[in-house]
């Protein structure tokens, strides 16, 4: 049925001569519903953690905020749905969201095999383990023989098997459905180790009872890519959601920030004009106004603001920038240009 | 005219309009199935088109591919060089060790409370309701994470476990046992075992029969504890001494070899066995108060304790209302031990549709099989609780 209206769309649009962008079933969907539908954790630190008031913040619901503030001006047209590691692509391939923002690892099977589009990476991170300090473990070529603590149907757990595995370590695992239970686990002394992405491993020590007794090793283990994903099958809304982080990404390049934005309307620069909205005919290739990206650094803010409020220096996490910060600036954060 | 008063005669007076099909009650009943049956068919339709795309792939053949992984707690040999298959044997195997633990325990401890609470004693009959109501209106998911969370930082940390010399050690990684070491020719103990079993129960029936006949029972439990035992201990010499005992030992972070039976494996079986007690023990109180006072009084009027009354007659005529709904309970406790992802236990669900699930993706495949599973678990025991159940109704005179 969904296919079909597709379909039909992209006929109806490529009979107009394919001027006009093909319409986003998912954006005519939203626009509709008056909000966005946003797959999240349920409760992570820096990435997507509810308040005692039930108020998302992180870097992961900022994606989905931004992509609120694009289509409605409004950064708060956002429902969340939390969903385990093990159900999220689900969840996301059956339609309970129209975006996962879900601290998820960019996979070939998840890509090529799951039926989903990725749209950008949003955070570089990589696998770490925290131990018990007066474990005197120092390194992860001290855990032969080690019982892991983890989550299950994350790429966590397939990696232990892999390095474990070609380092000739034994290791017993225990994955567990949900973070809460497997940091409880570690806690109270089932495991060894606890293993996860190393943001969330800087988020989990802010859990544990007594945070400094706890060491992350220095060893990364893995390469994990985080970053948002939509359905496949919707060409139209993979681009809207995939540009306006690269809007954002771009801002911080240019140095457009929330607070200065409204002057840069005035910058001669033509590539912030285009950003912006001043020159040129982006916003409505991806099914908006010219002025999309105005409206999401105006209420989100760029790359390097989110970054800093919700895992960096003006968050409790405190991590270093690192291979997040910009191109330009040592890091990885790259986006093509808006042209 | 005289014709028309003829049929009139034939025709009794008062004959209701005949019922168009519709008011009928069976053709009702058919076009409700119809209606119903359509709109099933309907459905699945629905969804098969849905998951075309995902099917053009589809297949099996990735059951023989290399999983990759560890599984913490297993029955047979595996390791992360086994294959999808391996995988999905190991899971079930576990489904079943914990399924049948809870049943048998949980059938135990809802036949003690359910009786208990038609005790003559107050304090027993009000101790047995406050446990079925306290424990019932609980979650289940919530007493597996709590006697798992409690459970585990009461046991001490492998360098100090608990131990009955080299043979038992107890520390939060596990109760560690002795395993069973299987040799090439173990397989004639195991046959020389059920053999054993066959005869033991062939000299009971003989034992019977000569008792009928006789009025002395020849001493059957004799003969056949002699053999369950003796056949297997001459096997295992007789096959050169094929099975050994494999002893737990401390290195590094934890004991190597042994059987260890983890906490996780505790926590549910415990779990699952008080929630389930709480409806069998329900189902054991309505069936034993299904039983006509009659019977009871009768029973004491021949002289029989409480106890008797209950065993010789009460209990054997109750089973008949009580088996229906307890296979049931079966089936629930078998289904809830997939709540095991909760605590790590690595069940079916937890290892095969969600850990190899998560790494090949064959959504549909896997999904299937594991329905599957459950969906044949379900109908052997039903259907071993109906031919127990035909062979108790059988009795009834
Ligand atoms: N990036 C990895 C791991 C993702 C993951 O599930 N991480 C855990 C631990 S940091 C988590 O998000 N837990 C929070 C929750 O379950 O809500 C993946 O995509 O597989």
């Amino acid at each position: 049925m969904k296919t079909a209206i597709i379909a039909v769309t992209l006929t109806a649009a490529a009979a107009l001569g394919g001027v006009a962008a093909a319409e986003s079933a998912t954006l005519k969907e939203v626009k509709a519903r008056g909000y966005l539908k946003c797959g999240v954790s349920d409760g992570l630190t820096g990435f997507s953690n509810p308040d005692s008031q039930g108020n998302w913040s992180g870097i992961d619901v900022d994606v989905c905020r931004a992509v609120a503030a694009a289509i409605f001006d409004d950064p708060n047209a956002v429902r969340y749905t939390s969903t385990t590691a093990k159900e999220r692509f689900t969840a996301l391939t059956k339609g309970e969201f129209d975006i996962l923002s879900r601290n998820t690892t960019i996979t070939m099977q998840r890509d090529a095999g799951l039926g989903m589009e990725f749209t950008g990476v949003t955070y570089y991170d990589g696998q770490g383990f925290i131990v018990k300090t007066d474990s005197g473990v120092a390194s992860v070529n001290d855990l032969n023989g080690a019982t892991v603590c983890t989550q299950t149907g994350t790429t966590t757990e397939l990696n232990v098997a892999d390095y474990f595995g070609a380092h000739g370590m034994t290791y017993q695992i225990l994955a567990f459905e949900k973070e809460s239970e497997a940091l409880s686990a570690y806690d109270s002394g089932r495991c060894d180790t606890y293993t996860t992405d190393q943001s969330g491993l800087f988020a989990a020590k802010l859990e544990l009872a007594d945070a400094n007794a706890h060491t992350i090793l220095p060893e990364i283990i893995s390469k994990e890519p985080l970053g948002p994903a939509v359905r496949q099958g919707d060409d139209a809304w993979e681009d809207l959601v995939r540009w306006t982080f690269y809007a954002m990404v771009n801002a911080e390049e240019m140095g457009v920030t929330s607070q200065n934005v409204d002057e840069m309307l005035k910058s001669p620069s033509p590539e912030i004009r285009r950003l912006l909205g001043v020159e040129g005919d982006f916003g409505t290739q991806i099914g908006l106004t010219n002025d999309w990206a105005v409206r999401v650094i105006r209420k989100v803010g760029n790359y390097g603001e989110i970054f800093e409020r919700n895992v960096g220096m003006g968050s409790q996490l405190k991590i270093p920038r690192g291979k997040n910060a910009l191109w330009n600036q040592g890091g990885l954060q790259y986006a093509p240009p808006i042209h | 005219m005289s014709g028309q008063d003829d049929v009139a005669a034939v025709l009794p007076p008062s004959l209701p309009p005949r019922p168009w099909p519709w008011e009928h009650g069976r053709w009702r009943g058919l076009v409700f199935q119809f209606v119903v049956l359509a709109a099933v068919v309907g459905v699945v339709v629905w969804m098969g088109s849905n998951a075309w795309g995902e099917l053009k792939n589809f297949g099996f053949s990735f059951l023989g591919n290399t999983a990759g992984f560890e599984i913490s707690f297993k029955l047979i040999d595996y390791d992360r060089a086994g294959t999808y298959l391996d995988v999905l044997i190991v899971g079930l195997l576990n489904t079943l060790l914990v399924a049948a633990l809870g049943i048998v325990l949980a059938t135990v401890l809802g036949f003690v409370v359910g009786i208990a609470r038609l005790s003559p004693n107050w304090i027993v009959s009000r101790l047995a309701t406050a446990y079925v109501e306290f424990v019932r209106n609980v979650p289940l998911l919530l007493w597996i994470l709590f006697f798992y969370l409690a459970l585990i930082p009461t046991l001490p940390v492998a360098k100090q476990a608990v131990s009955l010399g080299d043979w038992l050690f107890l520390t939060n990684r596990g109760l560690f046992i002795p395993k069973l070491h299987w040799g090439e020719t173990a397989w004639m103990v195991l046959v020389a075992f059920i053999a054993a079993i066959i005869g033991a129960i062939a000299t009971t029936r003989w034992a019977r029969r000569r008792q009928l006949a006789t009025g002395k029972r020849p001493p059957d439990l004799l003969i056949g504890i002699a053999l369950v035992v003796g056949l297997p201990v001459l096997a295992f010499f007789a096959a050169g001494m094929p099975v050994s005992l494999e002893y737990p030992e401390l290195k590094g972070f934890n004991f190597k070899g042994g059987l260890a039976l983890q906490p996780e494996l505790f926590a549910l079986v415990l779990a699952l066995t008080i929630y389930t007690a709480t409806y069998i023990a329900e189902i054991v109180r309505s069936g034993i108060e299904g039983v006509s006072k009659g019977q009871s009084e009768a029973a004491s009027a021949l002289g029989l304790s409480r106890g008797q009354r209950l065993r010789l007659v009460v209990i054997p005529q109750a089973m008949r209302i009580i088996i229906p709904p307890l296979t049931s309970q079966y089936l629930n406790l078998t289904k809830n031990s997939s709540l095991a992802t909760a605590i790590a236990y690595p069940d079916v669900v937890a290892v095969f549709a969600g850990t190899a699930l998560a790494k090949e993706g064959r959504e549909i495949e896997i999904l299937g099989i594991t329905a599957l599973i459950y969906l044949t678990l379900s109908l052997v025991t039903s259907l071993v609780m109906n031919l127990y159940n035909r062979r108790i109704q059988l009795t009834e005179r």
